[in-house]
């Protein structure tokens, strides 16, 4: 008896060997094509000198910025992404925590931010500054903490909105990212509620996306979703926008953050 | 002793502010909801900002509800089902119709006809190549049923509404909620079932 579940255990430990080699093979294939001259490396660069740049009523860079591990630091930052912040008293994600910083250190007010997502030119200098930072965590394992009462909260709206089916289509986030090994036209469709697909999905966002010409982040892909889905445009850094990604980065926590990843 | 443990554990937990109840937090989810989208399409707002039974019924659900209430929502949304005069139309016009994926998003004019996008998740005719697989392949539909009235007529109110006879399905109600009109949605059931139709060819 005692021996029959040894047994078991090593058959489960070497499928999840089995299931992390899987996963480390794509970030090398990622990492390979990266080598090639990746286009969202001259995101990385922008953001890079946009980060130190003194910009703002302050005339203040964002080096001093504390995205959870101590002012200044960005290594490794985003693997801890989303989660609470005691200075702003809410969830932040990698954008709102940009945001948060750029209001804080360098002076700028609402109109130094677009609305929505979508269609703005003051996105490029959010999505290039997301993807520096985020690229700082590359390599690393995604670890969203789940343990202060506003993330737990912040998990539980999302969970709920992942589900919430509305509008003339009746489409909700779970209509199609609950499906295993379906499409919709060509595009497959990630499970995001299974382990290994979402820690495959989540981490390699924010993303070169080759049909935009431009750098994503979730949140912009969200609003796209969310748009075809008819649904209105998702507001920048709104409460639905980190909650859903709350919800999103604790099943694929344990993943490998390879940002920005070059998508269709 | 184990038992009152669990007890005086579950009472911690219950009464811990932070760990709001079931109805608060749908209520905070659905503020969190408004909020998001406000200042967006006002159009669109209106459309998704309070569902209706299905859709609560559903999220609530998560897709899967007891048999009750799946009873419960397919009678009533059968009975909500209108017809036109002619339960099958034109294979062609229902051809573009199956292609079309526009429609009823914040970027569409309002008030143009919105496309049936059949092809996100359905194989239907076989030059279609770029199909999705979420639905059912509707390749040689009608020569599987044929197409008399019974047939146009499943083939319409599935089309209409999909609750009917699958509470929470995936698919879209197209004619209950006014994606496509009872006129496209004939249409639809001719390139099903017609047996010039290139489905059935």
């Amino acid at each position: 008896m005692t021996r029959a579940l040894w047994l078991l255990l090593l058959v489960l430990l070497c499928v999840a060997a089995q299931a992390d080699e899987r996963l480390d093979q794509t970030v090398k294939q990622y990492r390979q094509a990266l080598q090639d001259a990746s286009p969202a490396e001259l995101f990385v660069l922008n953001g890079e000198e946009l980060f130190s740049a003194k910009r703002g009523p302050k005339n203040a860079s964002l080096e001093a910025c504390d995205f959870g591990r101590g002012p200044g630091v960005v290594k490794g930052v985003h693997a801890q992404l989303p989660r609470y912040f005691a200075d702003s008293n809410r969830v932040e994600d990698l954008e709102s925590r940009l945001m948060t910083c750029m209001r804080q250190l360098q002076g700028f007010g609402d109109d130094a931010f677009p609305q929505h997502a979508r269609g703005d030119a003051r996105m490029v200098e959010l999505e290039s500054l997301a993807a520096y930072v985020a690229s700082q965590s590359n390599g690393m394992h995604l670890a969203a903490p789940l343990a202060h009462p506003k993330e737990i909260e912040a998990y539980r709206i999302g969970e709920r909105l992942f589900h919430r089916r509305a509008g003339t289509h009746d489409f909700s986030c779970a209509t199609c990212h609950t499906l295993q090994d379906k499409r919709v036209r060509l595009q497959r469709l990630a499970n995001l509620t299974d382990a290994w697909e979402a820690r495959v999905v989540f981490p390699t966002w924010p993303a070169y996306r080759v049909a935009a010409g431009e750098v994503h982040t979730m949140q912009d892909w969200l609003a796209i979703c969310y748009w075809a889905a008819r649904h209105p445009q998702l507001r920048y850094g709104s409460e639905a926008a980190i909650a859903l990604q709350v919800f999103m980065a604790q099943h694929a926590n344990g993943g490998v953050i390879a940002a920005p990843s070059v998508k269709r | 002793m184990k038992r009152s443990v669990l007890w005086l554990s579950a009472l911690v937990f219950a009464s811990s502010p932070a760990l709001l109840g079931q109805d608060d937090i749908a209520a905070r989810a659905e503020a969190a909801f408004i909020s998001s989208f406000a200042g967006g399409d006002a159009a669109v707002l209106a459309r998704v900002a309070v569902q209706d039974e299905v859709q609560r019924a559903c999220s609530e659900y998560r897709n899967s509800p007891p048999a009750d209430v799946a009873q419960r929502l397919m009678s009533a949304q059968r009975a909500a089902i209108r017809y036109p005069a002619k339960l099958i139309g034109d294979w062609r016009e229902g051809e573009r119709i199956a292609e079309d994926f526009t429609g009823l998003r914040y970027s569409d004019k309002p008030g143009a006809p919105s496309g049936g996008n059949c092809y996100a998740c359905h194989q239907v005719a076989p030059a279609g190549l770029a199909y999705g697989t979420v639905g059912p392949s509707l390749l040689g539909y009608g020569k599987l049923r044929g197409w008399g009235v019974a047939a146009q007529q499943f083939a319409y109110e599935r089309i209409y509404n999909a609750h009917a006879f699958t509470a929470c399905s995936a698919m879209p109600r197209f004619g209950h909620n006014g994606v496509l009109t009872p006129e496209q949605i004939a249409h639809l059931v001719a390139l099903l079932l017609d047996p010039t139709s290139p489905v059935n060819r």
